[in-house]
């Protein structure tokens, strides 16, 4: 498709999404409104920038379905995402929707040449996580067979990669090294398995995490992105190029803004990513800003494809942490700490990767009035760790491993990023 | 019929005991007894001391966090088996052990003891007379 | 609405359904031939597809066994090209070779419809909110329910199993009518539901259970229901068959359909592999018979159970088998997965400091049930930190290996009962095949 073929489809599709969410969504209508906005007043892609911004705290205000645009009978999937404190991000998928996910799925992942051929293990976390079941269906649409291996029990998932001639892994990039350390351990050689496709993302990562995991396990690896509050993975794949991630930009609209003045950037500068669905119909957003910063490449990609391609996340505009492929925000943490007499609101988290796998460690100050007579053994200690890793783990998402602290032995923090140390080099 | 135990937890990185003990030694406090139930990342210290309530404060004064318990201190013949023959009758009792640690004070063999009953131990002891020292006693004789 | 998903499947009369499982078996057995692994047991059995000419002469068939699926790992059973395939699970560990089972794009669908048809027959429809609280991934009862659930057009929230509290979060957030969970994950649920205050009766809009992939008594669904308020129905899957779907309580709860369409139902007795008649207990041996990758014929399932009877006020016809009664091996089902004590044996063998003997128990303590690996301490220690690792290294492989995390206690050398000759190293104090 050339470029103006698709902004004229951009605009009508765009015109058509506005209409609808204008109908069905109380929350977007009342925002047009304030801003004396119509459906009629946006007919081409470039009215975009007449419509407000939508934030993760838009969807918190809403939760759990404020936002969605059609009625629950038709909703049938719903995953989620983490949310800054307490309430995830809910997102509704309709059959349709379903069905443009598994085909984004299915373009990203012929591009990256897998056929029918091919046999795929999809090693990301199954469940809420879109990062599972988004693979999962993408891989059947194209009708290779896929391998649900989920996460964990890295020795049995390395033998049946052996066994049954896997050719493709879908997982984050650690842990496709940390599969290569874990290869290296069972004395397995890359030339002992049929890899040869990987589909990485989730999570950041560099050009030399790419290297070695291609000189490792013996694929050629490929980028991945997405976000649930879109769809999920598959917004924007690498081709065979691997010179940034083409976006399907028939379906998500990209732009890049200055976080700051919330201004449209130009082509090849640095900025804040921002999504508009044009089809979805569970849950549209106009102008989601995803947070992620990096830019829109110009010029065209020598694979044909003349989709634009969006550069590595360089960073991101808050302070969203991305442990195993999850989102972890320092405020989920502090909402849990807080709902706990027993802490004091003084707390840390630590980040680190060892082994290739990311951990995360966090440490809370145990308050004085804790320490009454029967505070006096492990067992009571160990109790109390529990009992917050549970509520952190139910909060997070992953689980977290809970460090107590004496009284006055955190150092107290000035600003947000205080509560963090990170100790990985991405 | 109890001592005052002091509980004071504590991480595992250096620094940490000796935080605790200069704060003893700046209040002028005697040591009696101690011991640490250890873990891989914290231990518990648990420490009989004389003027326990005056410890308590001090180390608040410190910045150190501390429990008091209420533990049992069991008079000891210096024979064999006495621990034994003494433990036997909580057992019979029904009752629990939470844990247990001994010293020596004036050349007598000291029990002491926490159970998961209160009430009912108090009775075992009143019952078979048992010989416990009190708190008064601790600061007579340290 | 009608009251069934496929009328024309779930009302047939038992000629009708005898009839079709005859034209279906023939169509299967020949099917089979493309098989090496088929094709050398009919010649030993001196059978061709063309003996089958009724359907008693399904008996002349030879069984399949687990084993058989492990010795033709990994795709030894598949009756198509491995390009047609588009699924594949595996069951779980690495002792010895696991078993894999194949799936084309039409035997994920009949699976899809087959668990639609359980949740439509005990009253679920679109509008209905699905949480799927069940392992995702390799365990077939995520994927199965995801799969059927949206096929039936309920909302499906694909949950996962664990975080108790997330859990009862999304149940009032979402409005959830209908879980899909192992028996004693719902107790679990129900226990912390507690904890926090949350009445399911009062803050819930529940009014569907279903319970499977562990056997569970009577008396276990009865406290279910009662706790949760809500009717708990019976499920019966299996990853040979497909997964969940495979057999179903109906409204009446009088044992569970097993979908004739799909399967031929046999009761063997474990020892001479005869028939036994109705009402008597045998192992419970499956035929698929729509299957494309991977059809199964006299599947050994191990699984003992009886039949109840081939009509039901609920107008399906199709057989009644009662619960699960035990099994004719020494396979474990804990939460939904199934352990056998070698995999375990294996784990604890690996560690230097760990001497032979073990003893394994399965608990029910305050609604959970539980595991207990007790194993000796070849040596005495006195260091606390250096045991409490040792002990957290079991866990987490036993955890790799048996995708539950098991309490693990250390005794000391001497304190385990010594077994002779074939050891007796489980414990089952659970009630679960009552």
């Amino acid at each position: 498709m050339s470029r103006d073929e698709r902004s004229a489809l951009q605009g009508k599709r765009l015109h058509k999404i506005v209409e609808y969410v204008y109908h069905n969504v109380p929350f977007y209508r009342n925002k047009l409104q304030e801003l004396d906005i119509r459906p009629d007043d946006i007919q081409t892609i470039e009215d975009i920038t007449k419509l407000p911004f939508t934030t993760k705290k838009d969807l918190r205000d809403n939760y759990p379905f404020g936002l969605q645009a059609a009625p629950q009978s038709e909703i049938i999937r719903i995953h989620a995402s983490s949310g800054t404190t307490g309430n995830p991000t809910i997102v509704g998928y309709t059959r349709k929707d379903i069905g443009v996910w598994s085909e984004c799925m299915a373009r990203c992942l012929t591009a990256y040449g897998v056929t029918r051929d091919d046999i795929f293990s999809v090693a990301y976390g199954y469940g809420l996580f879109t990062g599972g079941l988004g693979a999962h269906y993408g891989v059947e649409h194209i009708g290779a067979s896929v391998i649900p291996a989920g996460t964990g029990n890295t020795e049995k998932h390395l033998k049946l990669i052996r066994d049954l001639g896997i050719t493709g892994l879908a997982c984050t990039p650690s842990y496709a090294l940390y599969l290569a350390e874990t290869m290296d351990k069972l004395g397995i050689r890359k030339e002992d398995l049929k890899l040869r496709v990987g589909a990485f993302g989730a999570e950041p990562w560099t050009e030399s995490m790419r290297q070695e995991i291609e000189a490792r396990l013996g694929l050629k690896g490929f980028n991945i992105y997405g976000l649930s509050e879109v769809m999920g993975p598959s917004v924007s794949y690498e081709c065979q190029m691997q010179n940034g991630s083409h976006i399907c930009e028939d379906h998500f609209y990209p732009e890049i803004i200055n976080p700051v003045t919330l201004e449209p950037l130009p082509a090849g500068q640095t900025g804040e990513l921002v999504f508009t669905t044009l089809t979805k119909e569970g849950m549209p957003v106009l102008r989601y800003r995803t947070r992620d910063l990096c830019s829109l490449l110009p010029g065209t990609c020598d694979c044909g494809r003349t989709e634009v391609r969006m550069g590595r996340i360089q960073g991101r505009s808050d302070d969203m942490l991305i442990i195993r492929g999850i989102n972890v925000f320092p405020s989920q943490v502090e909402s849990v700490v807080l709902s706990m007499p027993e802490f004091a609101p003084h707390y840390m988290l630590v980040v680190d990767r060892v082994n290739n796998l990311d951990t995360l460690q966090v440490q809370v100050e145990l308050r004085q009035e804790v320490f009454t007579s029967t505070f006096d053994t492990p067992a009571a200690v160990d109790e109390l760790e529990k009992r917050l890793a549970a509520k952190l783990k139910s909060v997070l998402s992953i689980a977290a491993k809970v460090q107590l602290k004496a009284p006055g032995t955190i150092e107290r923090s000035q600003g947000k990023s205080a509560h963090v140390i990170d100790k990985r080099k991405l | 019929m109890t001592i005052h135990q002091l509980s004071i937890f504590i991480e595992n990185r250096s620094g940490t005991l000796i935080k605790v003990l200069d704060a003893l030694k700046e209040a002028n406090i005697q040591l009696i007894a101690t011991t640490i139930a250890d873990t891989a990342e914290y231990g518990i210290l648990r420490i009989v001391c004389a003027e326990p309530m005056r410890a308590c404060e001090e180390l608040k004064k410190a910045g150190i966090a501390v429990a008091i318990s209420d533990v049992f201190a069991l008079q000891l013949d210096n024979k064999p088996g006495s621990a034994a023959d003494v433990i036997k009758l909580f057992s019979l009792a029904g009752i629990s052990i939470t844990y247990i640690y001994t010293f020596l004070l004036r050349g007598k063999g000291i029990l002491v003891f926490r159970t998961d009953n209160t009430d009912l131990a108090k009775k075992t002891i009143e019952e078979n007379q048992l010989p416990y020292i009190a708190e008064a006693d601790l600061t007579d004789w340290a | 609405m009608s009251n069934y998903f496929n009328p024309e499947f779930e009302t047939l009369t038992r000629e009708q359904i005898e009839a079709l499982q005859l034209e279906r078996l023939q169509k299967t057995v020949r099917h089979c031939m493309n098989n090496e692994f088929y094709r050398k047991k009919f010649a030993e059995a001196g059978i061709t597809p063309d003996d089958i000419k009724t359907l008693a002469d399904v008996r002349k068939i030879p069984f399949t066994t687990k084993q058989d699926l492990r010795d033709t790992y990994p795709f030894g059973m598949s009756c198509v090209p491995l390009r047609d395939c588009v699924r594949l699970h595996s069951s779980s560990g690495t002792t010895g070779n696991p078993t894999v089972i194949l799936h084309t794009k039409k035997d994920l669908d009949e699976w899809a419809n087959q668990v639609a048809r359980n949740l439509w027959m005990v009253g679920l429809r679109p509008d209905d909110v699905f949480q799927n609280s069940s392992g995702y991934g390799m365990f077939t009862g995520g994927l199965g329910f995801q799969y059927g659930a949206e096929k039936l057009g309920m909302l499906t929230v694909p949950a996962a199993a664990g975080n108790s509290l997330r859990q009862i979060k999304f149940i009032k957030d979402f409005g959830t009518t209908a879980i899909h969970a192992v028996p004693s994950y719902v107790t679990r649920l129900y226990e912390v539901m507690k904890e926090e205050g949350v009445d399911p009766r009062r803050d819930t809009k529940l009014k569907v259970l279903a319970i499977g992939a562990e056997p569970h008594s009577e008396e276990q669904r009865k406290r279910i229901e009662d706790m949760m308020g809500v009717k708990a129905y019976n499920s019966f899957g299996m990853s040979e068959m497909c997964g969940p779907g495979v057999g179903f309580e109906c409204p009446e709860q009088n044992g569970l359909h097993f979908w004739e369409d799909y399967y031929i139902v046999e009761i063997v007795d474990p020892d001479t592999l005869e028939p036994v008649p109705d009402g008597e207990i045998g192992e419970l041996v499956l035929t698929t018979l729509c299957r494309e990758a991977m059809p199964l014929l006299r599947y050994r399932t191990r699984d003992l159970t009886r039949v109840l009877g081939r009509t039901c006020p609920c107008g399906r016809n199709h057989i009644r088998l009662d619960r699960m009664k035990g099994r004719s091996d020494d396979m474990m089902v804990l939460r939904g997965v199934n352990i056998f004590p070698i995999q375990i044996e294996k784990i604890l063998m690996q560690f230097s400091e760990l001497a032979n003997n073990y003893l394994i128990t399965l608990t029910t303590d305050e609604e959970n049930d539980n595991m207990t690996v007790e194993v000796e301490l070849a040596q005495s220690t006195d260091d606390y930190a250096k045991l409490q690792a040792l002990e957290k290294e079991i866990r987490r492989r036993l955890k790799d290996e048996i995708l539950l995390t098991p309490i693990v206690k250390l005794v000391p050398l001497g304190t385990l009962p010594v077994s002779e000759g074939k050891a007796v190293r489980v414990e089952d104090k659970r009630k679960v095949y009552q």
